[in-house]
């Protein structure tokens, strides 16, 4: 299970088998998104699947995250996503008012997202085969011209920018499975933040150097990863980072750190300093963009760490997530 | 958060660093423990590290209930749960633990029910839910948690709700706090006393650390500003040459404790003559087990476990970094054969265990020689 | 075994075991009174929570007592400075004046 949470064990299983083995030859770094070129045209192609319990929770459904997530994969990597294929494995035994739900549910994200879904396939396996629905999506896009995104590319002076409030998809999911019993106000963020990114690359295309939307393993691991890939450390405020009070409280109960929180319509962008200003007026003007922060900076060291900055001159390292974040008594 | 972030009030946090620093004697090396896990935790957690003198060290105590767990027993509830029909529960915290044959969550990929509860009374209400399976709740904790698991059992007597049994790993800090006190090679100036089990306790059970011992022990708070308000307590206490019992934590901490809390312990459990401590060895009369009148809902009475002893590596140090005689960086296996993952001692499987706290929080930072400010 | 957090008592609903409905900025949960029996809080107090029960009342006063005591750290020795300043020697009492 570990090697499906975002974290550590996910990476190691990608690298590890995935890619020595589909793409020997293929010298990109791990993004959330592939480039392609067909005849002169830059393209982008992402897939993913989806696996939610509940299926629905407040906020949103397993077709939405299905929807945005893919076009949130394909705007982080620069490009506007332009049609999606989906695949559904059901369980035998599912009612099809839930099946019914759910595609209406697509259909309605895929239109708030201006992005038409154009086929797609079914399974159905047997009962206890499935937690009763996966939807998977393919989805492709085309680049964003003047966009490159490269980890390669970071300096250290870049800034990091987060579009929004961490942790309320992860802590609504963990709320709404009723295992621990807490109640709260608390939403999924579940959209499509492409519009953000749209936004972030007219006014400071030149500027943008990695973007991500930090999922599963939260913020903290979409770092570490950046961490990793650019050989550089980040440095992060914590009291800049935004967070609403619900997620906060939550946490402190169940001793988790928000960082470590999937998000479902956030994404991290660094942007050299010459345009971080431009970077964050463009999104606080945009719909949506109003709680984008700059949270961080990039440093040359400690190499490969992210650092998290208390207010009062306090420091500490933040890891990459193993495993899903448990909740702890001790 | 109400009385929470008046304690991380960066302005006050920088006034009592500065009274650390005036009342510090740069010519002395402290050497304070600090009992509970939380404590270190939240040490690693605000970076208070970085706002005290180099010559004041932190020492991590065995307050960790999780590290001082023998593999044994965690082998011993796994077995238990290998019945179809039972439904293993226990925290957050014991879920990556590893048992001999994998952890908790590695067994439960394996097809084992096994479920994480955020209180005791949730096990229960598991067990009200589910007649047809036996609800097992693998309890673990100092004084604070066990309150809570005696309360739980005598709620399942009065509802006769057989279907539910405790496999009780409760420990108490006292003698552990004896144990490291006994050790030869312990040199230690001052306690940073345990907080919430304090809520339950009180303060009188630390008097002899004071009046036989003559160190200083107060009993902190867990956020910033409690902690170095305890460090201010406790340099003012050695400068003045005293050795005394304090609550810093008063607004939580009753000096008598809990009674309530202490009865409900006392109708429930008793001490066990001796329990292993990982890393520590046997201590006596260190841990509860339920009394014969809730035979029926003690786990080790109702089921038969395997009850064998599993010991740790030769190579693994943990009894010495317990003692705050070793760094964890200097324990051998440290950062390599023993990480948070791939866990070998006691200290590494939980987050609050000195070797996993300082391995995920601090170790890569002590390879620089300075942390800038971000903006 | 650490791990408790302050909570306000929304509700408190009567029964065996008495519980309350406690918040946490936002968040909610029922939690067992069962261990502040003798002391029973009412909806408005603020508790301390651990594993979903009340383990102790929290004293505003003493939390305020802290703050102020905390607050004024470094003004006693600032005043001392001050007094020091007025170059009246070590071990003299403020009051006597130096001769001219």
């Amino acid at each position: 299970m570990a090697h499906g949470a975002g974290g550590k064990a996910s990476r190691r299983l990608v690298e590890g088998l995935f890619v020595p083995l589909l793409s020997p030859a293929t010298p990109q770094s791990l993004a959330d998104a592939a480039q392609v070129h067909i005849n002169g045209t830059d393209m982008a192609i992402t897939t993913d699947v989806f696996v939610v319990k509940p299926l629905q929770f407040a906020g949103g459904s397993i077709g939405e995250l299905a929807v945005n997530g893919t076009m949130n994969d394909l705007a982080v990597s620069g490009a506007r996503g332009q049609a999606i294929v989906t695949t559904f494995v059901l369980e035998e035994g599912l009612p099809t008012s839930i099946l019914e739900a759910e595609v209406r549910a697509m259909a309605e994200a895929a239109q708030r997202a201006g992005v038409p879904i154009v086929g797609g396939d079914t399974k159905v396996v047997e009962h206890g085969k499935a937690d009763k629905m996966y939807i998977s999506t393919t989805g492709i896009g085309q680049l964003l011209s003047g966009v490159h995104v490269d980890p390669a590319s970071v300096r250290p002076g870049d800034k990091i920018i987060l579009s929004g409030p961490i942790g309320d998809h992860g802590i609504t999911i963990l709320l709404a499975r009723g295992e621990l019993d807490f109640e709260a106000d608390l939403n999924s963020d579940t959209r499509c933040v492409f519009p953000l990114v749209e936004a972030l690359a007219s006014a400071a295309a030149p500027g943008i150097r990695w973007m991500r939307d930090p999922t599963r393993g939260g913020v903290a691991t979409s770092l570490n990863e950046l961490a990793r890939d650019c050989g550089l450390s980040i440095a992060l405020d914590e009291e800049l980072i935004p967070t609403r009070d619900a997620v906060r409280g939550a946490c402190e109960l169940l001793g988790l750190d928000p960082l470590h929180i999937a998000n479902e319509g956030q994404f991290l962008a660094v942007v050299s300093p010459e345009y971080e200003q431009a970077a964050l007026n463009a999104l606080a003007s945009t719909p949506g963009g109003e709680e984008a922060r700059i949270i961080g900076a990039v440093r040359e060291k400690p190499a490969g760490c992210v650092l998290v900055n208390t207010r009062y001159g306090g420091s500490r390292i933040i890891d990459m997530l193993v495993g899903d974040p448990l909740p702890r008594i001790c | 958060m109400r009385f929470v972030d008046e304690f991380r009030d960066p302005e006050i946090i920088g006034k009592t660093a500065e009274e650390i620093r005036r009342l510090n004697d740069p010519g002395r090396h402290y050497r304070f423990m600090e009992v509970c896990g939380g404590h270190t935790h939240a040490i690693y957690r605000f970076g208070l590290k970085d706002l005290l003198p180099s010559n004041i060290e932190l020492i991590h105590g065995p307050g960790c209930p999780v590290c001082v767990l023998p593999m044994g027993r965690i082998d011993d509830g796994l077995a238990i749960a290998q019945d179809q029909s039972v439904i293993f529960t226990a925290f957050g915290d014991m879920m990556r633990v590893p048992g001999t044959n994998g952890s908790p969550l590695e067994h439960k990929a394996r097809g084992m029910e096994v479920r994480i509860v955020y209180s005791p009374s949730d096990a229960l209400k598991l067990a009200r839910s589910n007649p047809d399976k036996h609800v097992m709740f693998f309890a673990i904790g100092f004084e604070t948690t066990a309150p809570s698991t005696a309360l739980t059992l005598m709620r399942a007597k009065a509802e006769r709700i057989t279907n539910f049994s405790v496999f009780c790993n409760h420990v108490t800090i006292i003698p552990g706090i004896r144990a490291i006190l006994d050790s030869p090679d312990m040199r230690l100036d001052a306690f940073i006393g345990p907080g919430h089990v304090s809520t339950v306790i009180g303060c009188r059970p630390y008097e002899w650390i004071a009046a036989n011992e003559h160190k200083p022990i107060v009993v902190s708070g867990f956020e910033p500003l409690d902690l170095l308000q305890s460090i201010v307590m406790i340099l003012r206490q050695l400068r003045g040459g005293e050795a005394k019992v304090e609550n810093q934590y008063k607004r939580v901490v009753p000096w008598e404790g809990n009674r309530a809390a202490l009865r409900a312990m006392a109708e429930v459990f008793e001490l066990r003559p001796y329990f292993e401590w990982r890393g520590l060895g046997f201590i006596s009369q260190s841990a509860l087990r339920l009394r014969e009148s809730y035979a029926e809902w003690d786990a080790e009475r109702r089921f038969t476990v395997p009850g064998v002893r599993v010991t740790d590596p030769r190579a693994a140090q943990c009894g010495e970094v317990l003692k705050g005689v070793l760094k964890p960086a200097q324990c051998k296996l440290f950062g390599r054969e023993c990480t948070p993952e791939h866990p070998i001692g006691a200290l590494m499987v939980s987050t609050e265990g000195s070797c996993a706290a300082y391995h995920s929080y601090q170790h890569r930072k002590e390879l620089v020689s300075s942390i800038q400010p971000v903006a | 075994m650490c791990l408790a957090i302050p909570g306000k008592i929304v509700e408190v609903i009567q029964g065996s075991p008495t519980l309350g409905t406690v918040e946490v900025a936002g968040v909610r949960r029922k939690v067992d009174l069962g261990l502040l029996q003798d002391d029973m809080p009412k909806a408005g107090e603020w508790v301390l929570i651990h594993v979903g029960f009340a383990m102790s009342k929290i004293s505003e006063a003493d939390a305020l007592d802290q703050m102020r005591t905390l607050a004024m750290l470094g003004e006693a020795e600032q005043v001392m400075q001050e007094v020091r300043g007025y170059g009246l020697g070590e071990g003299e009492s403020a009051a006597q004046e130096k001769p001219n």
